[in-house]
């Protein structure tokens, strides 16, 4: 049990008052960085909006691959799943409240990470990875296949979401969606803070680490890895619903291996096992991608896979992870 | 009957595409435990070579396909040496990073040296016509992929069972800490073997380009065919692999017959539930 306390330990109230005390930092820090796109970027609020979605399938690809070990390419189908079950909620069932809509993405993506946690955990390493990157082809096919319900490839238009508790109507500007979208990340983010420092977060890591020794103690390695993915699943649905009710409408891209693969690329960046890395990447990632391709769409690809190797060369531990052993570093250099 | 046999001639040519592009991506998992998702890119890389040789500069079929093989050795040597050599042994999910990574640089490499369209590859006038066979005539390119398929399949062979590198890697696959104590220098092992492995991928990109188009995205698209088979067949198993070709090439060129409708539906759904039943791989063994 050595390793598992080492970060973490149980049960002591002056610790569990600190925590308290780093989360609430964290919340204020989302929400004041939340206030100050909203000031000083009136006019993109779209893309802080994506942004926010984005960082919700980055959180939930946290969960599997930074908490539970997982690698996964086929983390969008879940994603996807939440889009498109909120879009089509919307659009051919009628059902046009926002928090609705959002609650048919959140159960449409459990099912999603039920079933693909079922099937990417039924293997191991280059099989298990393979699994994933087939669902996510196979979603993708699907969604092309069936498109009297999804639009196909010209992609899933009119959806129409009513006023947020009949209040806030969704207006050109795009503030209520992203105001909207900072509160679900908030509540997103302190409902994960406590299930990863719970003791279903211990084990989940303890299962990343040593799933043999989970196991000799008593754990259930797949019915936790598969709850996780549940969870996993919710929160991803979470966002891809936001998608949908941010941009109106739902488009194949949202079930890509690209998403994928980039949501992977943005976890890393930021750094796994850390729900500040995982935010810290998207943010990083979109807004340079923003930037990059506003310069120059055609190497963005390149760049991409650059960016990639330079971080798996230089900060394996990501940006988060360099910066949290930097401060550590330096903090226990001059105390 | 007709179709029954244009399907069988055709999955069997397309199998055998993907044998030669793969069966090196198996040597080299078996032997050096890297997920390489790059492989498929220096297939491409053979493909646009052997397309510039021969449709630019006009050279000889036979002089193209070998210029690929020399071009894409050349290109991945140093790649070899200042990237994958730091992912020997790291994490699984590093590696993938990696190699998604230099992945994604080649495409948009790719892209801006060559462009977005397709690239084709002018076979000579021999393997253009059609060869009959008694009672069926075929297209000649497709015998030319299934003869190009076997005789790599021989020549491998013959090469792990039979020769005294083959011992070494063989050695080296099982343990490489005690090949290496042995005397077996498994860095050379690794080196030969990860440019026959980059050599025979490009040899297969160029002999398949009729099969599989040379674009841009060809290493994202059938990066999962590729890794598909490897993990199908089990890493480092010729006969597994051979097997796996031959079943996944069936399955998807029939799905494109029947069902072309359906796309790659059927082919990802077969993926699915053959790894779900053999998590292993048909010939793999426990780890």
């Amino acid at each position: 049990m050595a390793m598992l306390s080492n970060s973490d330990t149980l049960s002591v109230t002056s610790d569990r008052r600190a925590r308290l005390t780093r989360d609430a930092v964290g919340v204020l820090v989302i929400l004041a960085l939340g206030v100050a796109g909203y000031v000083l970027f009136p006019n993109n609020l779209a893309l802080l909006t994506r942004i926010t979605a984005i960082a919700l399938l980055v959180l939930s690809l946290d969960l599997v691959t930074g908490y539970c070990g997982v690698a996964t390419l086929g983390h969008a189908a879940l994603f996807g799943a939440g889009a498109y079950g909120a879009g089509i909620a919307a659009a051919h069932f009628g059902i046009t409240d926002p928090v609705a809509m959002l609650a048919v993405g959140i159960i449409a993506g459990s099912i999603a990470g039920l079933i693909s946690g079922v099937v990417v955990l039924r293997a191991h390493g280059l099989p298990q990875l393979v699994l994933s990157i087939a669902i996510i082809h196979l979603a993708h096919e699907a969604a092309n296949k069936a498109s009297g319900w999804t639009g196909g490839s010209d992609g899933l238009s009119g959806i129409m979401p009513d006023a947020v508790f009949g209040v806030w109507q969704f207006d050109l500007w795009g503030r209520t969606a992203y105001v909207f979208g900072i509160v679900l990340l908030v509540v997103t983010f302190v409902l994960l803070r406590q299930i990863v420092r719970s003791p279903f977060g211990m084990l989940c890591r303890g299962i990343r680490q040593d799933p043999v020794r989970i196991r000799a103690m008593g754990g259930s390695v797949h019915g936790t890895l598969i709850r996780m993915y549940i969870i996993s699943g919710a929160v991803a649905g979470a966002g891809g619903a936001l998608n949908a009710i941010s941009t109106q409408v739902v488009g194949l891209d949202s079930l890509s291996f690209t998403l994928s693969a980039e949501a992977l690329v943005m976890l890393v960046l930021g750094g796994t096992g850390s729900l500040y890395g995982a935010l810290l990447g998207t943010v990083t990632f979109l807004w340079f991608e923003d930037v990059v391709s506003a310069a120059n769409p055609f190497h963005w690809l390149t760049i991409v896979g650059a960016l990639l190797i330079a971080v798996v060369l230089f900060a394996p531990k990501g940006l988060y992870g360099s910066l949290a052993a930097y401060f550590e570093r330096r903090g226990r250099k001059n105390p | 009957m007709q179709t029954v046999f244009s399907i069988g001639v055709d999955a069997l040519a397309y199998g055998m595409v993907l044998f030669v592009i793969s069966i090196g991506l198996s040597v080299t998992m078996g032997l050096m435990r890297v997920v390489n998702l790059a492989h498929g890119a220096f297939a491409m890389i053979g493909g646009y070579i052997a397309s510039y040789a021969a449709r630019d500069l006009g050279l000889a079929y036979a002089v193209a396909v070998m210029l690929a093989v020399a071009g894409t050795i050349l290109i991945a040597i140093p790649i070899e040496r200042l990237l994958y050599r730091r992912i020997y042994g790291q994490p699984e999910l590093t590696q993938v990073l990696m190699t998604i990574g230099i992945t994604f640089c080649i495409i948009g490499i790719a892209n801006y040296v060559f462009g977005p369209t397709l690239k084709t590859i002018p076979t000579p006038e021999t393997l253009r016509e059609p060869v009959s066979l008694g009672f069926r005539t075929v297209s000649s390119h497709r015998l030319f992929v299934i003869a190009c398929g076997a005789a790599v399949a021989l020549g491998l062979w013959y090469f792990i069972e039979r020769t005294a590198f083959g011992v070494k890697l063989r050695a080296a696959v099982d343990n490489a800490a005690m090949a290496a104590a042995l005397g077996v220098r498994t860095q050379v092992v690794y080196a030969v073997s990860f440019a026959v492995a980059v050599g025979l991928a490009a040899f297969g990109g160029v002999v398949g380009a009729e099969l599989l188009p040379i674009e841009p995205y060809y290493a994202l698209r059938y990066m999962v065919t590729f890794l598909v088979v490897v993990s199908v067949g089990g890493a480092g198993s010729i006969p597994g692999a051979l097997a796996a070709c031959l079943l996944l090439g069936a399955i998807d060129t029939t799905g494109r017959y029947l069902m072309p409708e359906f796309g790659e539906f059927f082919f990802y759904l077969a993926v699915i539930a053959i790894v779900w039943l053999f998590p292993r791989g048909l010939a793999g063994r426990a780890k």
